[in-house]
């Protein structure tokens, strides 16, 4: 797929400018994101063809306001530009621009045109030009700028053809920069600057010596001159306000006679929008009720497709047995396999549900009200009004919620942000919550409209939440961490959403876990039927066993399979498994079955639904027929009579699984994103031991 | 007494004073937070924190803490 007549295009712009619609408008579906451990890749790439020979690589860069980073995911940025050996370093730079805010926006462009890399300006939104009243010269634009400019309408997908035209031709763009900034701020420190790296752009060394992190791509000598130069503290921040100020000067020219706008045709839509949405009492309450809408419209409607799901997968499992020769085979598709794609394919209706919801109130820029509104309280818990947006997105998924809290620039609030999103409800819970609330919960209605059901999950996603607040302000208290933290966010406009927007954003989101966390899922199912399906000696000969131990009764063929079965699974290892850490849960109120599950949920906790369903399914060998629920609404406790799943074990497994962190993926992620196995393994023995505790108070309690 | 973003009221305009560039942050002044341009405070959140302006046609949040060093003038 890949030749040397390939042109590596970056998109760079600041946030809220459409650099997303124009990205997806430029590659559509041909996007892949390495958001799971395994395929570590940061960016986002696209394929865009360029023409009938000639293909574009493109790199979505996060959204910046400036080269100089105060945030991980900045810092991707500034690498990308500097590391001309990084096999992602562009052959052209694409610097998006919003038309309205084209001041601010063309900050970032006068600092990327400096590094001397071909560049061309994207002016987006144009079709709202009339509307605000915009006029520009863009010819006069471009001669000033020394750049192509296309105009565009990233959602209209209007200019895109012509970008693409723009692009083929990189190697006709002129790489001047725009005025002789070093020479204004000080020009012997430069020029001294300059001979240090002869090999580097002026501006590339500038930025080597302005930042605080070591430079891989540097040998011994220039990382030493880099550190000589950096000594002189005081002189470097003074030029870097020099620098912003002249470039802010420039600007102010160049725009002076080929940008005009008509004030006049300002509207104040924001301002009374803004008036509501941040009032002191409004304010919460309409976040509230957003949030309440989510959480309640999830679980009525996921439940639709992920009933037909199961349902589905149910029955293609008995049918894939019923047509196939019986066979190890024919056991491993029937029993493992099918049950195990069954359970990553579930989740899909809710993830993509939560994440519809998550991004329409990015697109909106709802988004950064509830970041304005949530900073102080968020504060009081070690965190920042930016934590909002991952624990939200926590509900879908922690992996995606841990990677979105790389733009807090505060690294004790980001570490504890990072560390208490696993609490939050995410929708590997989701399953195990709705299949133990269907067995306790009676399902009724309170109040009229609202379901006991419904109400009981609700009251499992505070209690997430509740214990993610308290788990923070622990932290916060504990941690001894010193971070200056500069809190800036941008206000955008409110904005109509875009649906292509929302789709591909849901698309990709799914898309990631499907493959990414899916494969863990479907790996430690066929692990788990393998387990149930073989063992010792005992195992082997249990038919024998079952036969000479009942010789005198009169059973019929059917109770007689079933007692075999039985006897299989508990001789099978992981009924040795189960039996060996019984003694350990039995305090929470399980017996070796639910061991079975818990152990095969250690490394992903929505496996416990499948080893349920593996468990039950190859103890019910003899009537293979009903959904998991119903077979476990069906199974006894032989010490009590009463149904296994009943009251208090139900309660004590919520909270278990509440609480516990059972997910490889997450402690993967949060090693990478912390740089340190030691905050993974605190949360493993915290968060286990909460949930041990809990369960095990719980159950004694309701028994 | 010294005036600094953090006392202006809701829709209240002043300027930024010319020798505070020290005192702002460099992404505020690359984000359009420059000396002897014009701020206005539009909103305040709940509890007095953060601040919600607009300057150089940018709008833009920021915390009491950083506000309370920025000074301004009429």
């Amino acid at each position: 797929m890949k030749n040397n007549k390939d042109v590596k295009v970056a998109l760079i712009g600041n946030p809220n400018t459409g650099k997303t619609s124009l990205f997806n408008q430029l590659t559509g579906l041909k996007q892949k994101v390495g958001n799971y451990p395994g395929i570590t890749v940061e960016k986002k790439l696209g394929i865009c063809k360029l023409n009938d020979s000639v293909k574009a690589e493109v790199t979505d860069l996060p959204g910046t306001y400036s080269i100089n980073p105060t945030s991980l995911d900045e810092t991707l940025v500034l690498d990308t530009l500097l590391n001309e050996k990084n096999n992602s370093f562009p052959d052209v730079v694409v610097v998006v621009v919003e038309i309205e805010n084209i001041k601010r926006n063309l900050l970032l462009f006068t600092q990327i045109k400096d590094l001397k890399i071909p560049t061309i300006l994207v002016i987006n939104m144009i079709d709202q030009m009339k509307r605000k009243g915009i006029d520009i010269n863009v010819n006069e634009l471009e001669e000033k700028l020394n750049t192509k400019i296309v105009l565009a309408s990233a959602r209209k997908n209007v200019g895109i053809e012509e970008l693409k035209e723009v692009i083929l031709d990189y190697k006709k763009l002129d790489t001047t920069s725009i005025g002789k900034i070093t020479d204004k701020i000080d020009k012997e420190y430069f020029t001294k600057l300059k001979n240090a790296f002869p090999e580097f752009t002026l501006y590339k060394s500038w930025l080597l010596i302005t930042q605080n992190n070591e430079f891989e791509f540097l040998n011994d000598n220039q990382k030493k001159l880099v550190l000589k130069f950096r000594e002189d503290l005081g002189c470097i921040k003074r030029y870097q306000h020099k620098e912003t100020i002249f470039r802010y000067q420039i600007i102010n020219n160049v725009l002076k006679s080929s940008f005009k706008i008509d004030k006049s045709k300002a509207s104040d839509l924001r301002g009374i929008l803004d008036r509501i949405l941040t009032h002191k009492i409004f304010g919460y309450v309409i976040f509230a009720l957003i949030l309440l809408f989510i959480f309640q419209g999830i679980f009525d409607w996921a439940t639709y497709p992920m009933d037909i799901i199961d349902g589905a997968f149910a029955s293609l499992s008995s049918w894939t047995k019923s047509i196939l020769p019986p066979g190890t085979f024919t056991n491993l598709l029937a029993e493992g396999i099918v049950p195990g794609i069954g359970g990553v394919v579930i989740f899909i209706p809710q993830i993509a549900i939560l994440f519809t919801f998550i991004s329409i109130l990015e697109e909106t820029g709802y988004m950064s009200r509830v970041v304005f509104l949530m900073d102080k309280i968020m504060r009081k818990f070690g965190m920042s009004g930016k934590s909002v947006i991952p624990l939200i997105s926590g509900t879908a998924c922690s992996i995606p919620a841990i990677m979105a809290s790389r733009n807090i620039s505060s690294w004790k609030e980001r570490l504890i942000t990072i560390l208490v999103i696993p609490f939050t409800t995410c929708s590997a819970r989701l399953p195990v919550y709705a299949i133990l609330i269907a067995l306790i919960i009676p399902d009724k209605r309170v109040l009229g409209i609202l379901n006991l059901q419904g109400l009981t999950m609700m009251a499992l996603y505070l209690l997430g939440f509740t214990a993610a607040i308290f788990s923070a302000i622990l932290l916060n208290a504990v941690l001894k961490i010193e971070s200056k933290s500069l809190f800036v966010i941008e206000m955008p406009n409110y904005k109509i959403p875009s649906l292509k927007n929302i789709f591909y954003e849901v698309v990709e989101k799914t898309k990631a876990f499907v493959f990414g966390a899916g494969k863990i899922i479907l790996a430690i199912s066929i692990v788990l039927w393998f387990l149930a399906s073989n063992g010792p000696s005992t195992f082997k000969n249990s038919e024998q066993i079952v036969t000479s131990k009942i010789e005198n009764a009169n059973l019929s063929e059917d109770i007689l399979q079933k007692k075999v079965a039985s006897f299989k699974l508990e001789h099978s290892y992981i009924g040795y498994m189960g039996k060996s850490i019984e003694p350990m849960i039995k305090p929470m109120g399980y017996d070796w079955k639910i061991g079975i599950a818990l152990i095969s949920s250690f490394a992903a906790r929505e496996v416990f639904v499948g080893a349920l369903a593996t468990i039950y399914n190859v103890d019910n060998d003899a009537e293979n027929s009903g959904t998991i629920k119903e077979r476990m609404a069906a199974e006894v406790n032989p010490n009590t009579g009463k149904s296994r799943f009943d009251f208090p074990t139900g309660i004590s497994l919520l909270l278990f699984y509440a609480f516990a962190m059972q997910c490889i993926g997450t402690l993967a992620i949060v090693k990478r994103e912390t740089n340190s196995w030691k905050w993974p393994i605190l949360q493993l023995v915290g968060m286990g031991i909460l949930a041990y505790v809990s369960a095990v108070l719980a159950f004694n309690i309701f028994s | 007494m010294i005036k600094t973003i953090a006392n202006l009221q809701i829709g209240e305009k002043a300027f930024i004073e010319k020798l505070c560039l020290d005192n702002i942050p460099l992404k505020l002044l690359e984000m359009g937070c420059l000396p002897g341009i014009e701020v206005q405070l539009i909103q305040k959140a709940p509890m007095q924190d953060p601040l919600y302006i607009k300057v150089n046609g940018s709008h833009l949040a920021i915390r009491r803490e950083t506000a309370e060093k920025i000074t301004i003038i009429k």
